[in-house]
């Protein structure tokens, strides 16, 4: 299992070349770009403001909506745009995985908006997606506990390899490509996503887990970099 | 070194009026000293980011305590005031607060007043009786109609919403000139210290300048080349935000475009 070889030419726990940067979108309250090399995730965050439709508000507290989509060139064979039952999973799922550290209550009746979209697809565009929606959110000045990270580990046969590229995850030799996107709260060990498309062992997952707690590490380092250096344009 | 102001360094009340300065020397003396002993400690700071440690520390707006550590809860610049951790907002939409001077634009008349869009989540109201004068219930489009702009006061923030009011120095109903938005968080440093800022556009272009707390600004001027002029130069700080010696920068920049 030493001997296995990625199409890439990474190592097995090696990810692909990370880009963060935020304030990319004047116009919105806070934007971030983030890519895990070709697969290239822009967000927007728009508000807090007036939720539309009325009977969606909370009075509680204020509520968090995202919109996630590939734009229609970002993959080989054009997408055609407008949502799609997946784009509307991969929204809530987002969604999902970004709440649990956003703090809303000071902002009753309103909701927060977050556009994700893709400009380039080469696997793992959620994960890109959540990176990019929590560094956007907290350049909104959104409050929040803290940043939440993605990653995607797979498992091409039986080797547990870290960030999945587009071939990889079409590889089909053996027990086949398994893909596990993972989002988790920075600095802790609490998990917002867990998806999992493929085969996988139930005494895997831990292993799958302590590789992308390092993986977030990393991303943490990236997307705190990206938001430090806002100052200095 | 980049050097960011506080939002406290700067008079937040917007000039209508004409290039006065009420500058009370004791009060600049103080602001210098405070300015001096805690630049060094302002730093940026990320969600979730520790900012100090120990019991001698207490968490104020956008920070919070998490065992033995002051955390912050958002983006922005961290400032240590005395014991008191706080975070100030650099980025981010426009939060209404009480006494802000905010520019709004009518969007309907109601039987008891007006309701004012000043491009926050909340919507803002500004009843008959916080006019300046009495307006008699049947002719309240003739003193504010649906699309003419104010620059009004916000006197409370409920849940309900924000409560205006006109009654005050430099408030009411704006004619001529125009407007535009900037980031709202930038406002202060186009403001500068005590109105000095606003005040060296005020004179280069002859302009009369309001600017209110969310962001939006009204021109006004002889000229519209010169009201053009005093929007570009706006638009000029707001891209240096993060410069320091902002003020000469802005002098060359009148220089070179006389």
């Amino acid at each position: 299992m030493v001997n296995f070889k990625r199409s890439s030419g990474r190592t097995l726990t090696e990810m692909r070349k990370m880009y963060a940067k935020v304030g990319v979108i004047p116009n919105a309250d806070g934007s971030a770009i983030f890519s895990f090399g070709d697969t290239v995730a822009i967000a927007a965050v728009y508000g807090p403001r007036q939720l539309h439709p009325q009977h969606m508000q909370d009075p509680a507290t204020g509520i968090l909506r995202v919109n996630y989509d590939l734009l229609s060139f970002s993959v080989y064979e054009r997408k055609k745009p407008g949502p799609s039952r997946r784009s509307q999973e991969i929204s809530k799922v987002t969604e999902w995985a970004l709440s649990p550290v956003l703090d809303l209550k000071e902002f009753p009746n309103t909701v927060i908006d977050v556009q994700v979209y893709i400009l380039q697809a080469d696997a793992g565009t959620r994960t890109a997606g959540i990176n990019a929606a929590s560094l956007a959110l907290a350049h909104a000045g959104i409050p929040m506990r803290n940043l939440v990270c993605s990653i995607s580990v797979g498992k091409l046969d039986k080797n547990l390899v870290v960030d999945l590229d587009k071939e990889e995850e079409d590889y089909d030799e053996g027990e086949g490509a398994t893909d596990f996107p993972i989002a988790k709260i920075a600095n802790s060990d609490k998990y917002t996503l867990l998806q999992l498309d493929g085969k996988i062992q139930p005494e895997v997952v831990k292993k799958v887990l302590d590789l992308a707690d390092k993986a977030c590490d990393e991303i943490y380092e990236v997307q705190k970099k990206a938001l430090k250096e806002v100052t200095e344009q | 070194m980049i050097k960011i102001y506080r939002e406290e360094d700067y008079i937040l009340w917007s000039y209508t009026m004409p290039m006065n300065n009420y500058i009370n020397e004791a009060h600049k003396a103080e602001e210098a000293q405070s300015e001096d002993s805690s630049v060094k400690k302002r730093r940026i700071v990320i969600p979730g980011e520790v900012i100090a440690t120990g019991e001698d520390y207490l968490p104020g707006e956008g920070a919070r305590r998490e065992g033995d550590n002051v955390l912050a809860s958002r983006f922005g610049l961290a400032e240590e005031a005395g014991r008191v951790i706080k975070v100030i907002a650099i980025t981010g939409a426009f939060i209404p607060r009480r006494n802000n001077v905010i520019i709004g634009r009518v969007t309907a008349v109601s039987f008891n007043g007006w309701i004012i869009d000043v491009d926050s989540a909340s919507s803002a109201f500004l009843p008959i009786d916080e006019s300046p004068r009495f307006i008699n219930k049947s002719e309240m489009n003739q003193f504010l109609d649906i699309g003419e702009v104010v620059v009004a006061k916000i006197w409370s923030v409920n849940a309900r919403g924000i409560d205006l009011s006109l009654k005050g120095q430099g408030l009411g109903k704006l004619d001529k000139g125009f407007i535009f938005r900037i980031i709202p968080n930038r406002v202060p440093r186009v403001i500068g210290r005590e109105g000095s800022m606003i005040t060296l556009i005020k004179e280069n272009t002859g302009c009369n300048i309001t600017v209110g707390q969310n962001g939006w600004i009204w021109v006004s001027g002889p000229s519209l080349e010169a009201e053009i002029k005093a929007r570009k130069v706006i638009e000029f700080i707001v891209e240096k935000v993060y410069v320091s010696g902002l003020t000469e920068l802005v002098e060359d920049w009148f220089v070179k475009n006389k």
